[in-house]
């Protein structure tokens, strides 16, 4: 009846085993408590969870990540602690649940963490800065979110029934395959991501055809914001690549389910092609997340210095040459395989070579800041951070781009610490930037600035502090995921990364600290005027937070930086002579349905309960089946209604302080400077 | 938005974007995401079609006779969906009925023999926990054979609708995209015909 499921699951094994469960569902269930005690649940319910609109996706997706960040960061707390003292002893953690946790962090700040904070800031803004009303599909949308929440449940869920995988987030086998690991912890690894997955490639449909197809009248391909372009790029790759991860976790999953041998040592199994495949997305995957980091810095560089960006041109080419580079350099993960000379040679150059274009892009922004008027808010500060920082990890990761020196340092500490160069100032810093430049759009509050730069210092001394001795180890000959050790010369290293980590923990709470007090002194920090930082895209046109069809009369774009151009041409707030009505899609609860039977349906095949797999694979069939019948999901938004929401926006225009006027946070009044690219 | 009135013109002059072109679109984004999982599985196979183990290879376990007729039964299918993509343009909803009627049975008879033809090959022992070979093998296949499992409920899908709504027209934009996913699927098994059967008999 319940397949493999007994009451043995539950994680009686270690005390902090336990701990990690405790907290998740005391956690879960307080959250709960609270919604009920406010009496939330109708409004969540009909105004977020079933919502169509892309704002609200897009912060629901940005709670997700926020959730998972903090449940990621604390397994990489309690694996510094682990390696600070576990010099000839075991430290406080056994071996298994090391395992699990160092597999745990890597699969939650990739899928989770990374990937729904990406696709949130998407939402929220590409659709307002091509200057359209939604994205192509907004169903779709609903179901790539519920798709990605229902992979982080599953996640979650392995903490307090069962394991989760020790294999590592890209679960090499053999030692993933049943043999090695009969558990489960591989099998919640593998549906975590095949669900979550399904929803990342429908996000990639949805933004390319919602920016090949829904700019605004004017907008060509050259005019489009660098962040926009980054996004549509960046799709392209997700719906090249997510199928290599599809392929190799799906035949992973028959061979442990149905004993195939795609990966077995024996019967024909082969189990580099697994390595071959997930390597083919794992690479490009580096650069789906990155790229949007890189248009965010592009349009933060270029407010927050009141110039033009520098170098329009050659920053789309490099975007589109990393693009398409992603794909040809996967073999560099495992240079160690024995291939050819040729082969590792060929790819070791195809990586050197993505260093150009991104070296380009690095110039760019410098010269964008070159004899611009910085003003030094959150946002650029890690756009500065990022900077300096990245360019450190670009260098380690040309030298891991060379295969002799590879056989040196594959699978070293040294790895480590580039790989988390490049996620961490590059990826992070850049979505953290794009929080705090976007939120008030999003939300009409804009964040306190002090917590902000604070949370900035701490994560990058912290991020210094915690991983440039890991570089230092990796030379000294430490292995990456060391339960524990017996050489004495790599702990005093091991504790300065456990302080590091501390640091960067310190940044986290400033974070949520910033979150806390923006909100509770949210009158004070209100923006009436939707451009709180005098922006240059067509973002900044609608109000703060926009209305729910975002512009009531589609923009005409007449230049790269189109709001600006508009505020100069003087017609940026004219009042139409007329609204139309507006068409806008229905909520739906369809998404939130399928998203639920398929954290159910990974559930059940995690724990072979086939009946209820059965089960879940029917209602979802019968889910689309009734939603794809369905002709009336669209609700008319009357032009009456239309004038009257535009009219108070108007209205609280007129009272507040000129968009972009001296009262703005950091705004200069003098005109800009303009940089021919 | 699925209908024309979502659009905006005169004050801004926009042409609107046209949500059945958008769906076409994205759909066309789907079906290349969807043959890039086929290639990766033709590219495992190839890997892999050596890798027998001492079990049967192709030329052991494949017949020209059974695959003929299930190559046959598909082509003819896509045949007679273009016939119905012809009536939908006539606007004969009886004859689209009819000629998607005879679409399903041409893919049911292709399901039919591939199932019968994998449980002859499990009988024989040749199941595909047998080897790395036979894992691909059935892998591929079978992915394809889903697929078309997955076509035929959207085809029935698509005759209650033209059933109880007529040739409207969200109901043709469907029926587009069921084309185009029914003729993926056709020139899919025309890859495998020539991959994993052609080289296994001869």
């Amino acid at each position: 009846m319940l397949g493999k499921l007994t009451v043995d699951a539950l994680p009686l094994y270690s005390w902090v085993a336990m701990g990690g469960a405790v907290v998740t569902v005391v956690g879960a269930l307080a959250v709960m408590a609270l919604i009920t005690w406010f009496k939330w649940w109708r409004i969540l319910w009909s105004e977020w969870l079933t919502s169509l609109d892309h704002k609200r996706i897009g912060i629901m997706y940005l709670v997700l990540a926020l959730v998972m960040l903090v449940r990621g960061f604390i397994d990489a707390l309690m694996m510094r602690a682990q390696q600070a003292v576990a010099l000839n002893s075991e430290g406080y953690l056994p071996p298994d649940h090391f395992d699990q946790i160092f597999s745990s962090h890597g699969t939650i700040m990739i899928f989770f963490m990374a990937m729904p904070f990406m696709s949130g800031l998407f939402n929220i803004v590409v659709p307002q800065q091509i200057g359209t009303r939604d994205v192509a599909f907004p169903f779709m949308n609903s179901v790539s979110f519920w798709l990605t929440t229902a992979g982080a449940g599953l996640v979650m869920v392995s903490l307090v029934i069962g394991k989760f995988s020790t294999a590592g987030w890209t679960g090499y086998p053999p030692y993933s395959g049943i043999e090695y690991s009969p558990g489960v912890g591989v099998d919640y690894w593998i549906w975590s991501i095949l669900i979550s997955g399904v929803g990342s490639t429908l996000t990639g449909i949805n933004f390319i055809a919602t920016i090949v197809m829904r700019r605004a009248p004017g907008m060509t391909l050259m005019r489009m914001p660098l962040f926009t372009w980054t996004t549509l790029t960046s799709s392209v790759i997700i719906i090249f690549t997510f199928p290599a991860l599809t392929v190799a976790c799906a035949l992973l999953g028959l061979d442990r389910t149905l004993g195939m041998h795609f990966f077995t040592n024996d019967a024909g199994g082969n189990m580099m092609n697994f390595i071959n495949l997930i390597w083919i997305w794992g690479h490009p995957e580096v650069y789906i997340l990155v790229l949007p980091a890189f248009g965010i810095y592009s349009e933060v560089v270029a407010t927050f210095s009141g110039k033009r960006l520098f170098g329009y041109t050659s920053l789309v080419v490099a975007t589109a040459a990393i693009g398409i580079l992603s794909m040809t350099v996967w073999l560099h993960h495992f240079f160690t395989m024995g291939s050819s000379a040729s082969v590792n040679t060929f790819f070791g150059i195809a990586t050197t070579i993505i260093a150009v274009p991104t070296g380009v892009k690095v110039f760019d922004w410098l010269f964008t800041l070159y004899r611009g008027r910085i003003r030094f808010t959150p946002p650029i500060m890690w756009t500065l951070g990022f900077i300096v920082t990245f360019v450190i990890g670009g260098m380690t990761g040309v030298m891991l781009a060379l295969p002799p020196a590879d056989y040196l340092m594959h699978n070293s500490a040294f790895l480590v610490a580039h790989f988390h160069n490049m996620i961490i100032p590059g990826v992070l810093f850049g979505y953290v930037a794009g929080f705090m430049y976007w939120f008030p759009k999003a939300t009409g509050i804009i964040l306190d600035e002090k917590w902000g730069i604070r949370s900035f210092w701490c994560w990058l001394i912290g991020f210094y502090l915690a991983f440039m001795p890991l570089y230092a180890l990796g030379f000294m000959g430490m292995p990456r995921r060391m339960e524990h050790y017996n050489v004495a010369e790599w702990q005093p290293y091991l504790i300065v990364a456990a302080l590091g980590a501390v640091v960067i923990l310190l940044g986290v709470a400033c974070l949520v600290i910033q979150l806390i007090v923006s909100v509770v002194e949210w009158q004070k920090r209100r923006d009436h005027t939707g451009d709180p930082w005098d922006g240059r895209t067509l973002e900044w046109l609608t109000s703060s937070p926009p209305a729910v069809y975002n512009f009531a009369v589609l923009p005409e774009v007449g230049d790269r930086d189109a709001f600006l151009d508009m505020k100069q041409r003087g017609i940026a707030y004219r009042k139409p002579d007329r609204y139309q009505d507006i068409h806008l899609p229905k909520n739906s609860g369809v998404g939130v349905v399928l998203g639920g039977f398929a954290f159910v349906l990974g559930f059940a095949m995690v724990w072979h309960i086939w009946w209820l797999v059965a089960v879940c694979a029917l209602a979802m069939w019968v889910a689309i089946i009734v939603r794809s019948s369905n002709d009336d999901d669209e609700y008319c938004l009357p032009a009456a209604e239309v004038e009257k929401i535009e009219n108070a926006r108007y209205e609280e225009l007129a009272h507040a302080s000129p968009p972009g006027g001296e009262d703005a946070p950091g705004v200069s009044t003098t005109p800009l400077q303009e940089n021919p690219t | 938005m699925s209908s024309d009135a979502a659009i905006d013109p005169g004050i801004s002059g926009q042409a609107a974007p046209d949500a059945h072109e958008q769906r076409a679109f994205g759909f066309w984004l789907y079906l290349m995401s969807d043959a890039i999982i086929f290639a990766l599985l033709f590219a495992t196979f190839a890997v892999m079609v050596n890798n027998t183990a001492g079990g049967p290879a192709g030329k052991d376990v494949f017949s020209l006779s059974s695959t003929f007729a299930e190559t046959m039964l598909l082509l003819f299918s896509s045949l007679t969906f273009g016939l119905a993509t012809l009536a939908t343009k006539a606007e004969k909803s009886g004859r689209v009925l009819a000629w998607l009627c005879v679409t399903f049975l041409l893919g049911l008879g292709f399901i039919g023999l591939e199932i019968r033809e994998f449980a002859d090959m499990v009988e024989a022992g040749a199941g595909p926990d047998r080897s790395g070979f036979l894992s691909a093998f059935f892998t591929l296949v079978g992915t394809h054979g889903l697929h078309v499992s997955f076509g035929l409920i959207w085809i029935l899908i698509m005759a209650c609708q033209i059933a109880v709504k007529g040739l409207s027209v969200p109901v043709v934009s469907r029926l587009s995209r069921l084309g185009l996913f029914w003729h993926f699927l056709d020139i899919v098994w025309i890859g495998i015909f020539s991959v994993v059967y052609l080289p296994g008999i001869l």
